[in-house]
């Protein structure tokens, strides 16, 4: 959950995890708060910058997200391109995974959680009643924080999405989707020839990089990540960046990360959350070299966080 | 006056103490340990002294002239009818041709067991064409020969304190002084029922209701408790409900067996009029006893599934289902069996619920159905134990050995089981 996915960063701040029950808002609160008191982030109230972009893909309105009686998410409002990365950032326990994983509803498997507003993916609500959250995922696919390959061989793992959706008609079809995604995922070359070895033998980066070839196996949409590189060491964060790059040619890539210079390496655009409330939306450069909010630039100057 | 003293100093200071405790709580450990092994070791060797001998047992061999006048007068041959305990008594009775008193003689039959003529029908039945010709067989001795040969009657003994008189003590002595006594592997111990007659009796009864009573056991208990614990771990909403259903779980497991007894003879027997002594009741009620273990087992299998996969199948977008059955299921998979494994055991060891549900009956043939009166290995031992004979104290003890046996066998299956399931993932 959240809380385990904060855990573990590349430049650890001195904080609280995410809060997902009274006692560790209480925390979050008292540590944040007492510099920065509410009145100051929420006098301000809308998100400063450019919530909106051209052509938008998933536009999200007014979500909040509770879990139980603590309130993760205020009016979050923010829209996403096509073949754009944005970049969540912010303090721990700021709420930026909980957003990441509303837009894939993978929420909906903690029980006290709830969300409310509008979360629209090409003009559908995917938190309408009719909605599937099984098709979702399809359009949707996520990358965590630590590599999670399948106990299984690395072809039954990037195979698993495409038999499960009924993506590939026979087995050639299914091979040519395996070698497809790993070849998208730069790891074709490195596994060619272990394809029957089970995923967890190889090493994290290429344990990641299997999990981006799992996720891309699929087709989906947006890619929501959470965190990927967090885990793994700076040659293979390297990669993985390269990596996205050249998938958001394809897909539009949401990533929460901890490290700033993540986020101006690969983003377009970068959100900067705080405690539950989106601060500031814009191009990455104008965040990096004139945030507008006082939070934001705390932030990104390490004053916070 | 104080000297402030350093850090390395204070720490240095304490080393001596917490190396003291260090190594008092390892031979704590150890000695748990030894005294562990050393009851266990006793038990064995207890165990092994007092029944190895039972898997031995004395014959004695008899000319026996299958006299066709006796066994089919009137040329038909009757194996129901047939006299074949005389023709034993009569060929004993020609190894001591000058025993002639009533009482003395009947003293000398006594040193063959009935298992004898049983032999000897056997032997016809499978070859009539011996009828009229003498053979030499070797047939079993009662069982008071038998304790006599292995040493347990002591001849220095008041007689009227002895089951074999000095008499009959001299007629085994002779018989041996010919080469006629011997000790051989007891067949019957593994092949016959039940019986009032040590020397005739087996286990085979027993193992068989037992075998049949676990076969209804696992084939109800591990899908119904797996089921349930995927159920109540992956689906079942979080409610005022379901935690009672958990609690109540949980005590069941510490609810004494022979509750679950009275809960079979009221519920199986009383009320849906199953068979009494029968495996199908014995197994219904194991499985009741069982089925918290495997439950309580399952979800603690299933909890130590890393949520990671359950993320990363989600995130593929697996449903709920398709999360459990391709991954949760499999990876769980051997703790399930784990689980499965001590509830069998326990299962296979417990005589006080079947009791309850006539279990405890003396029964001599051999089940052949799960509807058949059967009894069962811990609840034979049971019986055995309670016998007055000289020589069930040995059968008691191979009983146990017997039913050890089964269950290293039944661990050893799972073991097998558990690690191919291991390395198919």
């Amino acid at each position: 959950m959240t809380t385990m996915t904060e855990s573990i960063t590349d430049n650890p701040p001195p904080q609280a995890p995410v809060p997902n029950d009274g006692r560790q808002r209480d925390r979050a609160e008292g540590i944040v708060l007492s510099e920065y008191p509410r009145q100051e982030t929420e006098l301000g109230g809308k998100t400063i910058g450019k919530i909106s972009c051209e052509n938008p893909f998933m536009v999200v309105e007014d979500v909040n997200v509770y879990y139980g009686d603590n309130h993760a998410i205020r009016n979050v409002s923010l829209e996403i391109a096509k073949k754009e990365v944005i970049a969540l950032i912010g303090p721990s326990g700021c709420g930026k995974s909980t957003f990441l994983r509303c837009l894939n509803r993978m929420n909906d498997s903690i029980e006290s959680a709830r969300v409310t507003g509008k979360i629209m993916l090409d003009g559908q609500d995917i938190y309408a009643k009719e909605q599937d959250p099984v098709a979702l995922r399809a359009r949707v696919g996520m990358v965590f924080q630590k590599p999670n390959p399948f106990p299984k061989s690395v072809y039954d793992n990037v195979a698993y999405g495409p038999r499960i959706h009924g993506l590939a008609g026979d087995r050639a079809e299914l091979d040519a989707i395996v070698h497809s995604s790993l070849e998208r995922a730069g790891l074709l070359k490195e596994v060619k020839d272990r394809l029957d070895e089970p995923g967890t033998s190889l090493s994290g980066g290429q344990q990641q990089r299997l999990c981006i070839a799992r996720t891309i196996a699929v087709n989906p949409e947006i890619i929501l990540m959470d965190e990927p590189c967090s885990a793994l060491d700076p040659i293979a964060t390297a990669r993985i960046e390269d990596l996205m790059d050249e998938l958001c040619e394809d897909y539009a890539i949401v990533i929460v990360t901890h490290s700033m210079q993540q986020a101006a390496r690969v983003s377009r655009r970068v959100a900067y959350f705080h405690l539950g409330l989106l601060v500031e939306v814009d191009e990455t450069n104008k965040i990096f070299t004139n945030p507008q909010h006082k939070l934001t630039e705390d932030y990104i100057t390490g004053r916070i966080g | 006056m104080a000297i402030e003293k350093t850090t390395r100093e204070k720490v240095e200071a304490g080393l001596a103490r917490r190396h003291r405790k260090e190594a008092l709580f390892r031979v704590v450990g150890m000695l748990a340990t030894v005294v562990g092994v050393l009851f266990l070791g006793i038990f064995f060797a207890t165990l092994v002294a007092k029944g190895s001998t039972a898997f031995k047992q004395t014959f004695v061999q008899l000319d026996i002239t299958l006299e066709a006048d006796v066994l089919a007068p009137g040329g038909t041959l009757d194996l129901g009818y047939a006299d074949f305990d005389g023709l034993v008594r009569s060929a004993l009775g020609k190894q001591f041709p000058e025993v002639t008193a009533r009482a003395d003689r009947r003293q000398l039959y006594r040193l063959v067991s009935v298992g004898a003529s049983y032999a000897l029908r056997d032997l016809i039945e499978k070859n009539p064409a011996l009828l009229g010709t003498t053979q030499s067989l070797w047939v079993p001795a009662s069982s008071d020969v038998d304790m006599l040969i292995k040493g347990n009657i002591d001849s220095n003994v008041d007689e009227s304190l002895r089951t074999l008189s000095d008499q009959q003590i001299g007629w085994v002595t002779r018989l041996a002084a010919r080469g006629r006594v011997e000790s051989r592997f007891n067949k019957a111990l593994f092949t016959n029922g039940d019986s009032r007659d040590p020397e005739l009796a087996g286990v085979k009864g027993a193992v068989v209701g037992s075998f049949y009573m676990l076969l209804v056991t696992i084939t109800l208990s591990f899908p119904i408790g797996v089921a349930a614990a995927i159920y109540l771990e992956e689906f079942a909403p979080r409610s005022r409900l379901s935690d009672l259903i958990e609690v109540n779980i949980n005590n069941l497991a510490a609810v004494p067996s022979i509750v679950f007894g009275l809960l079979g003879l009221a519920v199986f027997i009383d009320w849906m009029a199953l068979p009494r002594s029968a495996p199908l009741v014995g197994g219904l009620v194991l499985t009741l006893l069982t089925l918290p273990v495997i439950i309580i087992a399952s979800r603690a299998a299933i909890q130590a599934v890393p949520p990671s996969i359950r993320e990363a199948a989600l995130g593929i977008g697996a449903s709920n289902t398709q999360v459990v059955v391709h991954h949760v299921l499999p990876l769980a998979m051997p703790g399930m069996l784990t689980g499965a494994i001590i509830g069998m055991s326990r299962a296979l060891g417990e005589s006080a619920p079947l009791l309850m549900i006539g279990m405890v009956a003396f029964i001599v043939d051999v089940p052949g159905s799960l509807t058949d009166p059967a009894t069962a290995l811990p609840v034979q031992i049971y019986l055995w134990a309670d016998s007055p004979e000289r020589a069930f104290a040995e059968r008691t003890s191979a009983a146990i050995i017997v039913l050890l046996g089964f269950l290293l066998l039944m661990n050893f299956a799972a073991v097998v089981l558990r690690k191919r399931m291991e390395r198919k993932w």
